[in-house]
Order: C-alpha cells, then structure tokens, then sequence
C-alpha cells in the first residue's frame, strides 16, 4: 500500500505537523520504505492469537478516590509561552 | 581492591567505599569529576552542567558522613539522562520543542538517586526524545564516542539514545548515569562505548517524571563501568511507584549481594536466531567466547530456539512509533514547550509550533505512529504488531522451560562512523536487532563489555533473564566480565 503525497498531507494533518510541500514527496519515500520494511509482519499466523496488550500480568490498582495532589497554579502556568491570570491564551477559536 | 591514583579511576563501589571510610569526600570526588567533565566539551555529553548544584550536593553528603548518616550512593557524581525531569533543572529531552522547558516536579528515579545520596553532575545528552541509535538526532548536536578505531581520528557515534550518558562515563567524567531503554537504548551504547548498561524488567524503575516516548516498552535503569556498580545503581533506582500505574509492587533485592553467588549450575541458552547474515565474524565468536567463559565456570549451555525474531524489529518500528504519535502528541505550543508565533488560527499554531520544534526523525516517527493507527490500518498494522509481540513474549515461555538466561551478541556491529547511517533510517534502525525483542517482552537485559573488535573497538555481550530476576542476569552479567577481564581504556584525545 504505496503512500502518496496526498497520504502524506492527510497524515501530517491528522498528526497536526505543518509539511511544506515540497517535503511531501521525499517524506512518502522515507514512509514507503519504512512500510515496505515492516509488510514481512504479513506472512507470520496470527490467527487465535491475542493482542499484547501489557507486557506484566496484573491487574491496575486503584486509588483512593480522593483530592490527593493539586492547588499551585503558579508552578502549572510557569511554562507556558503564553498566559494571562492563570489561564493558557490561544488565539480566537469562536467568532 | 584495585587501588586507583586518580578519583575518576574509581568504580562506584571503590568510590563509595572510600567516600565512607573518609579517604576522600564528596567534594572532592565532585570536583574531580567536575574538572573531568569541563575538559570534555569536545564530546558534547551534558546537554546542562550542573557544577554548583553539585558541589551543594556534595557539601550536603559531606555533613551527613560526617554525622556518620551515610546514604548507599552519599556523595556520589553522576550523570542524569536529560529524559528525567528534574525539579527547576531544564530538561530538554535534547528537543528544541522542550529547550526552555524548567520541570516543577522531581521523577522518581531521580529522586530515588537524590535520597540515596548521589550528586547530579548535569543533564547528559540523547537523541531527540530518545528516538535514535547513534545520538545524532538530538538537537543540541551528537555526542562523540570517546573510543576512536585504532590508528585513526574519525569522530564515531557512541550508539543511542542514552549517547550522552555512555560516553560521559566512558570518559570518566562521571561514576554512573542514567539511562531509558525502549529498543536498545541503553544496552547498545553501553556495548560500543565499552561499559556496562542494564534494561530491568518492564515495571521495576517507575516511569513517572520520564519523558515518555513508548509508553509500554520505555523502561529506566543503570549505565556503569562495572557489573557490581549496575547492582548498586539499580537497587537505587528501582522502587514500587504508585504513580504509575504500571509499577509493580514487589520488593527490591539486594541484587550487590546477590552477585557471590557465581554460575555454577545456570542453564543458559543460546537462541540459534540470533545469527543474523552479513554480521561481522567477530560478533559470532566474541559470543562463542561468552558460552565458554560461563562453561569454564560451571553453567550449562544449552541451545534454544526463539523463532519470532526476525520479526520484532518490524513489529518494534509499528508499536513505538504508534506510542510516540500519541504520547507526543501533548506538544501543542500552548501550556508548554515551544510556540510559534504569527499564527491565523489554533490549528496552525499546533501544526507549526510542532513542525518548529520536532526534528526529522521526530516527524518521521510521528508520521508513521500516527498512519498505522488510523482508520483501516489499525487492524493490518498496529493489531498485527500486537499479536506478534505475544508470540515474541510466548517464544522467551518456551525457551526459559531449558534455560535461566539466554546470552546473546549486545549489537551486530562496534560504533560507527558520525554520519555513517544517518542518510537510511532503516539501516539505522537495525542497530537494535539484538536488543529490542527485550523490550516487546518485557524482560531484564543486560550489557557487559566482552572484547575489542579488530579496529581496536568494544563489543558487548548480552544477558536476558526472566521477568524480575535481575539478580541471576547480573550475576552471569559479573562471570562474563571476571573473565573477559576487559580492561581497555579510550585514549584520552578529547581532553582540553
């Protein structure tokens, strides 16, 4: 299943990575050839067998459902690029 | 003991002992290091150098010796993989997307470390998010292996990701560091810089505070230049975390002392499969040599058959990156990391601060994440990689019905050349032939340095254990290098 340069535009959208467009022709050969690499999964019987989902067997343990860690909303917001009285600043999404 | 003039000579274990019995103090042992590791910029190791936080560290663990308050790594410099975040230290993950990045929050290997008393020297380098076998992707440039072939000055890689942290201790410029292995990560470059380097079985060190990047195969442990410092280191860093979930709650043994008790009597296999066409001959009778060595010393060697190998690096490279697309996904350019300016929308601003801030290998990773998991590849893809880890998982089953250990060649090739695989990402990806069926499986694996190739250059053996017996793996890990009795050191070229 050859990826095109329209795949390739499909894909970076969905991965929300801007692709110039002349990077989308050398990024489908570099995806192709990566795919083409991997297509030798095909010829192993997988029938009946179950995905791996977790490498240890055990179950997940609950917490308390309780408020255990929070309130410092100064240490949350010191890394943002941008923000004002704690809150993350976006540009306008609703007109 | 071997008594050693310079305290950069020291092992972990010498340099602990002799912390204790007050032959030197922790300052001095930082500060010895700190001049080692200030000479050394040519080999680009530390992303971040941390000396006056050290020297206070030291000066901390220098007051608790002397209250007789000892901790079991007081004083103790290391290195600290720049993917554990590390509480108002940068931590970069060698991304520009995160260069500016201050954590607020401790991880807890990290912290584990800090309790026990070791000293961080700084922020060692890795390939960008630890994707990468050569340390070549990472942003702040590659590192450079302090091992050169002989008779020759070319610049060679140290292997990746944790590229920085070998190289570092394969200068002495620290006792130990940190590492993450997801595919390889810290076995292959403890191999081709000639140190010792374990993956501990998935769920042992806690996640929590490690920049993620396969969430189900990323796994920290030890780089060191012996097999009793990763015993010390690992017991260190290993701990029940109930932050993340996928820690399990089981004691820590004392793998130090576990180490007395030799081989005699370990089944070991040797897995046929891993005779790959077109490897060096010298990889195939270094790991002749390692099932002699274990043989001279009592173990069994028995051949064994894992017969889904071929296929776990192709299953690795749909899984991992599958991970990484969502797990990297929360780089947004709006609650941290590097943003984009003059934007139109909100979507351009995620889609160009992404761009701006991932490398080539990054995109590329995500790319191909984000492809096998969308709709109508999922199933042929990402489903199939999943099945195929399970029969990888069941190969290890049946081998261990005949074995305790497996010993396998560490990687199929010494270092190479900077710029030598960097043109075929495939060519590169197969670095990790050896060590990757590891992490599909979850299980402990280790490396120790067995010999030097014909070009002069350090090759490892590799030991694989059941889940959760680290002990036994280092305990064949200690034989293999009793005998081996590898003992070259890097010309020292790099110091300025």
């Amino acid at each position: 299943m050859p990826v095109d340069k329209d795949t390739v535009r499909r894909i970076a959208r969905l991965a929300r990575l801007a692709v110039d467009d002349d990077q989308l022709e050398p990024l489908a050969g570099e995806l192709n050839a990566i795919l083409a690499w991997v297509e030798q999964l095909g010829e192993v019987d997988v029938s009946g067998v179950e995905p791996l989902t977790s490498v240890v067997k055990q179950r997940l343990t609950m917490r308390e459902d309780v408020v255990s860690d929070g309130f410092y909303p100064d240490d949350l917001m010191k890394n943002a690029p941008l923000s004002e009285d704690h809150f993350f600043v976006v540009p306008k999404v609703v007109e | 003991m071997m008594t050693t003039s310079l305290p950069t000579d020291f092992t972990l274990a010498e340099a602990r002992d002799a912390v204790r019995a007050k032959k030197i103090s922790a300052r001095e042992l930082t500060e010895a290091h700190i001049t080692a590791m200030k000479a050394a910029k040519v080999l680009n190791a530390f992303i971040t150098e941390t000396p006056e936080h050290a020297l206070d560290m030291a000066a901390q663990s220098d007051s608790r010796i002397a209250k007789g308050e000892a901790r079991p790594l007081e004083g103790l410099p290391i290195g600290m993989k720049d993917l554990f975040c590390t509480k108002g230290i940068r931590t970069t993950a060698a991304s520009k997307i995160l260069e500016n990045f201050v954590p607020s929050y401790e991880s807890t290997v990290s912290q584990n470390l800090w309790n026990a008393g070791a000293v961080m020297l700084g922020k060692t380098n890795l390939d960008e998010f630890a994707m990468g076998s050569s340390n070549e992707t990472s942003y702040f440039g590659p590192v450079i292996n302090p091992w050169r072939a002989t008779n020759k000055n070319e610049n060679l890689v140290p292997g990746g990701s944790s590229g920085g942290s070998a190289s570092a201790i394969a200068a002495h410029l620290c006792l130990a560091a940190t590492g993450t292995d997801t595919g390889g990560s810290i076995r292959q470059p403890a191999a081709v810089t000639g140190i010792v380097g374990i993956k501990p079985t998935y769920g042992r060190c806690s996640r929590w505070g490690t920049v993620a990047f396969a969430s189900s195969l990323d796994q920290a442990g030890p780089m060191t230049r012996t097999v009793r410092d990763a015993a010390i280191m690992l017991g260190a860093m290993a701990s029940y975390d109930p932050k993340d979930s996928t820690s399990i709650n089981t004691p820590v043994p004392d793998y130090e002392a576990a180490l007395k008790n030799g081989v005699k009597g370990l089944k070991v296999g040797i897995p046929k499969e891993y005779r790959v066409d077109g490897a060096p001959p010298e990889i195939d009778a270094l790991w002749a040599k390692g099932a002699d060595w274990l043989k001279a010393q009592g173990a069994e060697i028995v051949e064994v058959s894992l017969p889904h190998t071929k296929y776990a690096l192709p299953a690795y490279y749909i899984v991992a990156p599958a991970e990484a697309s969502s797990n990297l996904a929360r780089y947004d350019g709006v609650r941290y990391g590097h943003r984009a300016s003059n934007v139109r929308d909100l979507t351009e601003l995620y889609e160009k601060s992404r761009a701006e801030g991932f490398g080539r290998e990054v995109e590329r990773r995500i790319m191909i994440g984000t492809y096998v998991l969308s709709a109508g590849y999922y199933d042929a893809f990402y489903l199939r990689a999943q099945k195929i880890r399970t029969l990888i998982a069941r190969d290890f089953t049946e081998a261990y019905k005949s074995c305790d250990v497996l010993l396998t060649p560490a990687t199929p090739c010494a270092a190479f050349g900077v710029g030598a695989k960097t043109a075929d990402p495939v060519s590169m990806y197969l670095n990790d032939v050896f060590t990757v069926t590891v992490n599909l499986a979850g299980l402990p694996g280790l490396s120790v340095p067995a010999g030097l190739s014909a070009d002069g250059l350090p090759l490892g053996l590799q030991i694989i254990g059941k889940a959760f017996d680290e002990a036994t793996v280092l305990r064949v890990g200690q034989a293999l290098e009793e005998a081996a009795g590898f003992n070259a050191k890097p010309a020292a070229w790099w110091k300025s």
